[in-house]
């Protein structure tokens, strides 16, 4: 079996990059991306620690996880198409409007 | 190195490599394709453990859902290539080691947190699918339905969102 802690460094691997994903991409959509990115690395974390434990419960939090993500996507990508609408932009840069 | 263990480092370095994809392509629709490849792998992932409903979840719901959403919205605003923009001197300098910084750290945790598991179990649950429709209807009963709540209340926000103002 491959050990707990591979997936682990793994699942921490893939929310870095999802994180520095965040940070540098420019594009709206690209940056929503990244999101669905840590989650799935969460996700992966979820379930190697319930094959840990032997356990279900990690399993069913990620199906919890997933909903909430499909949801967090209907809604993202309608304000994304707003955003577009208004501005014609997908440039975060041209969104700053709370910018001091 | 056994089989398992070589599966597992093909299938995490395709999702490593699919993830890198994402944060260099300037265009999001490669970007778009290099997180399916990375849901893909990490399908394949929860099948080397042992998840076989979570590994078909996250194909079709991740894999055929979500992300033909995002293709979807990317095609119909025509999003073209990223505007690179002049990032400021200390990002150009701090961003990576900060980068390396966050990512060693979560792993530093979660593995020392791993460690305390380790020795119990790490075998294959026998018949989950089955325990986690019990426990779904049963233990998260309330949890269950909240979500279908949820999801109405998204999609009517995703429908007001996308209407247009009516003169």
């Amino acid at each position: 079996m491959v050990p707990l802690q591979y997936y682990l460094v793994l699942s921490a691997i893939l929310f870095g990059l999802g994180a520095v994903a965040f940070v540098f991409k420019r594009n709206i959509i690209t940056i929503f991306m990244s999101i669905e990115l840590m989650l799935n690395a969460v996700n992966l974390a979820f379930v190697a620690f319930s094959q840990a434990f032997g356990k279900v419960h990690g399993q069913v939090f990620v199906l919890f996880v997933i909903v909430v993500a499909a949801a967090e996507a209907a809604v993202g990508l309608g304000i994304i198409i707003l955003i577009q609408r208004n501005r014609q932009s997908l440039n975060v840069e041209k969104v700053n409007l709370l910018k001091l | 190195m056994t089989p398992v263990l070589l599966i597992f480092f093909v299938l995490a370095g395709l999702a490593v490599l699919g993830a890198l994809s994402l944060v260099l392509q300037k265009h999001p629709i490669h970007s778009a394709l290099s997180l399916i490849v990375v849901m893909v792998c990490l399908a394949g992932l929860y099948l080397l453990m042992g998840a076989e409903f979570v590994a078909a979840v996250q194909i079709i719901v991740y894999g055929g859902a979500i992300m033909v959403l995002f293709i979807f919205v990317i095609m119909l605003l025509n999003a073209g290539e990223e505007e690179r923009t002049d990032f400021s001197k200390i990002a150009k300098f701090a961003g990576l080691p900060l980068a390396l910084a966050l990512t060693a750290s979560i792993a530093a945790g979660v593995a020392k947190s791993g460690a305390n598991v380790a020795g119990s179990g790490q075998q294959v649950i026998p018949g989950a699918t089955g325990q986690i429709s019990s426990m779904l209807f049963k233990e998260f009963v309330y949890p269950f339905e909240l979500t279908s709540f949820l999801i109405l209340v998204a999609i009517m926000g995703a429908l007001v969102l996308a209407q247009r103002e009516k003169k």
